[in-house]
């Protein structure tokens, strides 16, 4: 607690210097500061309180069953969170799915705890529900820090799942011909001043799967990888993804299969 | 009969192994022919309407289809394609109803500034924006630019402003399909996004004399420095 306020106030004076220097400088200046002020913020990521209040979501009994989480099953065997984000998505033999993480917390909040998924498919991003699902998407990933980024496609519904990530990467529609290929499948650019990682390659992939769920500065919200790319198509011009849908995740096996033998670095902080 | 019928599937192996022969797959691991049924499944079931954003937004149109594979649209086997494309998408220019190429570039300003239009958060009705400073750097004050387009910086000091320059601006900006079968850029008067008097603003913007984005740099103002 102590040592996150700390973390918000060094943000607070870091960010109002790099405010003065943006007017000052030029743009490279600005990115820098940036840069500097997502490392004063390492010890103090205001991401660990999404995390601690998952903790204790994942730990509480709830739901129709009065059960908790704790014997939830992301891969690595019933009650295994630790190291378990670093390799999803991944193909579950009991939902005979391609999961995420997401969609995985939605899979073990219906059959342990006897909860319907339909109201936590359907809340907006800000609502309660969905409060609860990036919490513990939180603190789930927070258990996979540091750890290596490991999805291998190897079942064939995960095969066939990244084939169809790839295809959605480059599928383009609407009225401004957008793909994500378009804003992400070139090295070096950005928009406005924002860094697009270049997600066909192993760095740009982890640069932006490894580093979600994250905290965002510029809105003070806690967004999920499910709200990331639900905000990505909405800037493509796309009608809205369906939460935790397949084309989320065959997106997200598309990204973290590329991004795999990179680091993990869950939950993290942006702009 | 039969011999015709074993030489129709014969032929239809050979198109599908394509001019390698020596490769071993038939049909793309991904992308267009690759279980086509399974993407368009999950294209059915991951999307819904929102807003002003229809799932209808997702059935493509030629040229779409054809950039949806960037290795292949650019491929020469496919430069064909690519030229019928530009064709087509020139066809779709309306010039300038009464012959004038430049508006306001005050007005071209706010709109190239503008990002709005569009997404299921943008009410129906209100102006586009042309998302320009998105993708270009315009003129030398707006240091918040993105590089996914050229910059655009002394734009019509460099191309000069003859009419051959005008309408390849122009037809740019009505739809950028027009000279680039695959371009990254929103084709903005054919698909809607923006009306001939905006387009006509940002011509200013890109051509007027008194427009900052032509206006000389420093440097070759004051000449050498003190
Ligand atoms: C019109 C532009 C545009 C399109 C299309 C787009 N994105 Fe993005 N994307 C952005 C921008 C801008 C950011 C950075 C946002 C920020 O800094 O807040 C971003 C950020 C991201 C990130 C996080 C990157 C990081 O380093 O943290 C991921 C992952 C991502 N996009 C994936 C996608 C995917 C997948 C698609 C297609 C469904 C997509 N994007 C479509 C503009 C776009
Ligand atoms: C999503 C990105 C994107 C947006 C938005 C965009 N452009 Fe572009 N633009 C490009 C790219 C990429 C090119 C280069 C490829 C090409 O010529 O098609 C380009 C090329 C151009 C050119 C031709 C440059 C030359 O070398 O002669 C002009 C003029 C231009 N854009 C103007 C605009 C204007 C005005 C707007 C706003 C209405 C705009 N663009 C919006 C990406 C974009």
């Amino acid at each position: 607690m102590d040592r996150v306020s700390v973390g918000i106030a060094a943000f607070l004076a870091v960010s109002a210097a790099v405010a003065t220097a943006a007017y000052a400088q030029q743009k490279d200046a600005a990115q820098e500061g940036i840069e500097a002020y997502r490392e004063a913020l390492q010890d103090g990521n205001p991401a660990e309180l999404f995390e601690l209040s998952g903790e204790e979501l994942w730990k509480t009994p709830a739901g129709p069953k009065k059960d908790s989480l704790e014997k939830c099953d992301l891969g690595l065997g019933p009650g295994v969170v630790k190291g378990a984000y670093a390799q999803l998505p991944r193909y579950f033999a009991d939902t005979d799915r391609v999961q995420d993480l997401e969609s995985r917390l939605l899979t073990c909040m219906e059959t342990l705890q006897g909860k319907d998924p339909k109201p936590y498919v359907e809340a907006s991003f800000t609502a309660p529900p969905k409060e609860e699902m990036i919490a513990l998407a939180a603190y789930v990933s927070g258990q996979s820090k540091d750890d290596p980024i490991t999805v291998k496609p190897k079942h064939p519904k995960e095969q066939a799942m990244y084939d169809l990530g790839k295809r959605m990467f480059y599928y383009q529609g609407g009225p401004y011909d957008f793909a994500c290929a378009t804003c992400h499948g070139q090295e070096g650019t950005r928009i406005r001043l924002q860094d697009l990682p270049y997600i066909p390659g192993q760095k740009g992939a982890a640069a932006g799967w490894g580093s979600w769920p994250a905290y965002r500065v510029s809105s003070g919200q806690m967004w999920s990888m499910q709200w990331r790319l639900n905000d990505c198509f909405r800037q493509q011009r796309f009608p809205e993804p369906v939460y935790t849908s397949d084309a989320t995740i065959a997106l997200s096996m598309y990204m973290a299969a590329n991004a795999s033998g990179e680091t993990m670095k869950t939950p993290g902080i942006k702009r | 009969m039969k011999h015709a019928m074993k030489h129709a599937a014969f032929l239809a192996a050979l198109l599908l192994a394509g001019p390698a022969l020596s490769e071993t797959k038939v049909a793309p691991s991904w992308g267009p022919g690759a279980d086509d049924a399974a993407f368009t499944r999950m294209l059915a079931a991951s999307f819904k309407d929102k807003g002003i954003a229809k799932i209808d937004r997702l059935t493509q149109d030629e040229t779409q289809a054809f950039c949806s594979d960037p290795e292949a649209a650019a491929s020469p086997a496919a430069a064909e394609k690519r030229l019928r494309i530009e064709a087509a998408n020139l066809a779709t220019v309306k010039w300038p109803s009464d012959g004038k190429w430049l508006g306001d570039w005050k007005e071209g300003e706010k709109i190239a500034q503008s990002g709005r239009g569009n997404t299921w958060t943008d009410k129906p009705g209100e102006p586009n924006g042309g998302n320009c400073y998105n993708c270009h750097q315009i003129s030398p004050t707006e240091i918040s630019y993105g590089t996914i387009g050229p910059s655009l910086l002394q734009y019509g000091a460099l191309r000069g402003r003859d009419e051959e320059t005008m309408k390849a601006a122009w037809a740019k900006i009505y739809n950028a399909k027009s000279a680039n079968a695959c371009s990254n850029m929103p084709r903005a008067g054919h698909m809607g996004i923006l009306g001939e008097t905006q387009i006509k603003h940002l011509m200013a913007l890109l051509f007027d004399p008194n427009s900052p984005v032509n206006a000389q740099s420093n440097s070759a103002k004051s000449g050498p420095a003190q």
